[in-house]
């Protein structure tokens, strides 16, 4: 059987051992009273048996899948020809790969000899036994579980707890995935930036104020120093960042205040996913709006009253970004404002306040934590944001806080970086993964923060 | 959903009678030796009028969900200076409804219509060149549902002086606040953490903190809505005590589900109905000799 025909009986399988372990449940107090007799509901008797049918059998399956290639391809190796089996490492490869090739079916360059067609056959031999093996193992298993199983039902099994148990253990293991995906992100992030701190120290990295990754290839050539002080970097997102806040916080927050206490419901119900809209334009689209629109009018109107802005400006980038980041603010805003209950306004009006005075003094106030977590939100995406800073702010790391000049970020400079042809041991693309490294902190810092926050608020009320 | 378990109720309750009585055409009962107002019967009984009144309602009807449902059914009544008039009525009757109406809270309600004419000390409070925000402080409000808010208990209390320059310093506030909070009878429970969240208190004590923040702001007329319905007997007598009181001065209405209450609190009694007023006197006679059925029925305990 193939593995997926093989699934599919499993799948059967299981489905069989519910019905037999309800069946059973049914049989063995039919004797006693009835199902009420049963320390649980029949369908977990079911479910139970269904459960020991299939993760066991799953589990086999799935190891076995999962090393069959590289046991069948050992066992393969060993018996080649000796002239064969004794070439360095990446002929062996690739030889190893022409074969898996010739059994799949896909056309191998070259010419085959008689030695690799004898070793492809072996290996499709082997495969079909490893696949037969496969099959019986898991169907044995899957039987033998119910049967088992359909023995133990008795009335004072304890099916529910069992399954509950088992339901426990799955819910556990989906969330601790996610954790697990990023402590690995993190960690071969780290992995890289230590190597990249091995050959840069980190003191020169955390507080050298000049960034200009290069690597002389032969000594002698010009800009052969490289620079990897990620100070300027850092500055440049920290000023397109604050400028993209300065634009996305106050307009976010007086659209939410206005939204969730003046507009009418009509209104409100229009304009709500109108601005939403601004948060499902790809990033794309704003970066050449920022670069072919924003940017040459910013400089043409430096220029009419006598300023010098380059046409790639943080200014820009910010400006452009800050519209992009609105619908965060606001629409976070106007649901953690809509979540304050009415009763604390009617409160506030009972005691004479006017509209104004209870927004600013009693609904912003009970809903500022909340307000607080959705901009540290739009921080994290402010920070993370590169499309448009690639396509409006320029790629040279200029230290410098003023607005009208070419900065760059971090997530620029990391893509910048990794495009191109570089040996993956290079300081440059190593510098990479240390920028990612310092990067990620930071937001992770960001998003610590936003949710204690927003715990916090869960607090406030009630 | 209220109303119509009590509408069905009623219409019980009017299908027995009408079982019971050979002539329905007749409108008056007679129980016992006094002659009652039968229960169909839903015009005011009693004198809705005082003399010189503080507040004085006219023909007030009010609508929720934009007309669809009437709360309120043409209710007429006067609220006399230093008065302290009680409300009492079963549960979904229109008493917070009508309550609101006074200070105009309502407003605040979207599709809540109010029609008819109200009007303090001779001025309709409905006209459109009358600004609700003084209207509420000249008429506070102790909601239902305590509703203290997020903030520390000092800044609960101090909140209404300061947005009304009642008070000029630190000082003023800090005596403000110990003198709302004591004759709210809070003070000696609350006053080493007045620094903590108003919410942190028991249901009772939030209670009286919106009762202390309510007296804070020195209004005219004060509406409490049950007040005491989270309280136990020791800080109901206290409050008791405040509203008697404050009724040297001020005018206040009281919701209110206990009967001892409104008896021991009130000049007069109004007794609420399905959205109508069935009845209004002075208290001494709603308790002891009500003119309309449907009050005897619900102070003898056979109704609501
Ligand atoms: N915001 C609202 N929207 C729609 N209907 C409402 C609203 N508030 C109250 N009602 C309805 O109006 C009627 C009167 O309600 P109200 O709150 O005045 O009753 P109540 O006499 O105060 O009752 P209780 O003693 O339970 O507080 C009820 O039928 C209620 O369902
Ligand atoms: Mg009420």
């Amino acid at each position: 059987m193939s593995p997926t025909q093989l699934l599919l009986t499993l799948l059967l399988l299981t489905a069989g051992g519910f019905y037999i372990g309800r069946r059973q449940a049914f049989a063995v107090s039919s004797t006693k009273g009835g199902p009420k007799v049963l320390h649980s509901r029949p369908t977990y008797y079911g479910s139970l048996t269904a459960l020991w049918c299939a993760v066991p059998a799953l589990i086999v399956f799935s190891f076995w899948l999962a090393f069959e290639s590289s046991v069948i391809t050992d066992i393969m190796i060993a018996a080649l020809p000796e002239d064969i089996r004794t070439l360095p490492a990446d002929r062996l490869n690739l030889i190893v790969n022409d074969i898996r090739n010739l059994v799949s079916g896909n056309i191998v360059g070259g010419k085959i000899s008689p030695a690799i067609q004898a070793a492809a056959d072996h290996y499709r031999s082997m495969k079909a036994t490893s696949h037969a093996a496969l099959s019986v193992l898991v169907v044995a298993l899957a039987i033998v579980a119910i049967l088992g199983i359909r023995k133990v039902i008795s009335p004072a099994l304890r099916a529910r707890n069992h399954v509950e148990n088992v339901i426990k253990v799955l819910l556990i293991a989906c969330s601790t995935l996610a954790i697990f995906t990023t402590i690995g992100i993190v960690l071969s992030v780290l992995y890289e930036a230590i190597r990249f701190f091995q050959i840069i120290p980190i003191s020169e990295f955390l507080l050298g104020l000049e960034w200009s990754p290069q690597m002389a290839i032969r000594a002698d050539q010009v800009g052969s120093s490289g620079a990897f002080g990620a100070i300027p970097v850092f500055l440049g997102t920290m000023l397109i960042s604050a400028i993209a806040m300065c634009v996305a916080v106050p307009i976010g927050l007086m659209s939410a205040i206005y939204l969730s206490e003046y507009a009418n419901k009509k209104f409100r119900s229009v304009a709500k996913p109108l601005l939403e809209i601004l948060a499902g334009i790809p990033t794309v689209v704003y970066g050449f709006f920022a670069a072919l629109i924003v940017a040459p009018f910013i400089r043409n109107m430096g220029a009419n009253v006598g300023m010098d802005v380059s046409s790639e400006s943080a200014l820009a980038a910010g400006l452009v970004m800050g519209i992009m980041i609105i619908p965060f603010v606001s629409s976070l805003s106007d649901d953690v404002i809509n979540a304050v209950p009415q009763s604390l306004r009617d409160g506030a009006y009972g005691l004479g306040s006017t509209q104004s005075e209870t927004i600013t003094k009693v609904v912003i106030p009970a809903a500022l934590p909340g307000i607080v977590g959705g901009v540290l939100l739009a921080v994290s995406r402010a920070i993370g944001e590169t499309m448009i800073v690639v396509m409006a702010a320029g790629l040279s790391a200029n230290l410098t806080l003023n607005p009208l000049k070419t900065v760059t970020t971090v997530t620029v400079q990391i893509v910048t970086l990794l495009v191109g042809d570089q040996e993956f041991d290079s300081p440059k693309t190593l510098a990479a993964f240390a920028l990612g490294l310092l990067l990620f902190i930071i937001t992770l810092i960001l998003n610590v923060i936003a949710l204690v926050v927003v715990r916090k608020y869960r607090e406030q009320y009630e | 959903m209220q109303m119509t378990a009590a509408e069905q109720t009623a219409e019980q309750a009017e299908a027995d009678m009408k079982q019971e009585e050979a002539t329905p055409e007749e409108t008056v009962k007679k129980s016992g030796k006094r002659k009652l107002v039968a229960r169909e019967e839903r015009a005011t009984v009693g004198e809705m009028a005082v003399e010189n009144p503080r507040m004085s309602c006219r023909n007030v009807d009010v609508y929720y969900n934009f007309g669809e449902k009437k709360a309120i059914n043409n209710i007429s009544l006067d609220i006399g200076r230093n008065e302290v008039i009680a409300m009492i009525g079963p549960s979904g009757c229109g008493k917070s409804t009508f309550l609101r109406c006074l200070n105009r809270m309502n407003d605040t309600i979207e599709g809540c219509q109010v029609k008819g004419e109200i009007s303090m000390d001779g001025k309709n409070i409905y006209d459109k060149d009358v600004d609700v925000v003084p209207l509420r402080a000249q008429v506070g409000m102790v909601f239902q549902k305590p509703n203290p808010f997020p903030k520390s208990i000092y800044e609960n209390i101090a909140y209404g002086p300061k947005i009304h320059g009642l008070v000029q310093n630190r000082d003023e506030t800090d005596e403000l606040v110990e003198n709302s909070l004591k004759r709210a009878g809070l003070w000696n429970e609350v006053k080493d953490r007045l620094d903590q969240p108003g919410t942190g208190l028991s249901g009772g004590q939030q209670q009286r903190l919106c009762i202390a923040r309510t007296i804070a702001v020195n209004p005219e007329i004060i509406l409490m809505d049950e007040p005491c319905s989270a309280l136990d007997p020791i800080a109901t007598a206290i409050i008791e005590d405040l509203i008697d009181e404050l009724k040297q001065e001020y005018t206040i209405a009281i919701v209110t589900h206990s009967m001892q209450q409104a008896s021991r609190v009130s000049q007069r009694t109004a007794y609420f109905h399905l959205g109508d007023l069935i009845e209004i006197g002075p208290t001494d006679q709603i308790f002891l000799n009500p003119l309309h059925q449907l009050t005897e029925d619900y102070i003898t305990g056979r109704f609501g």
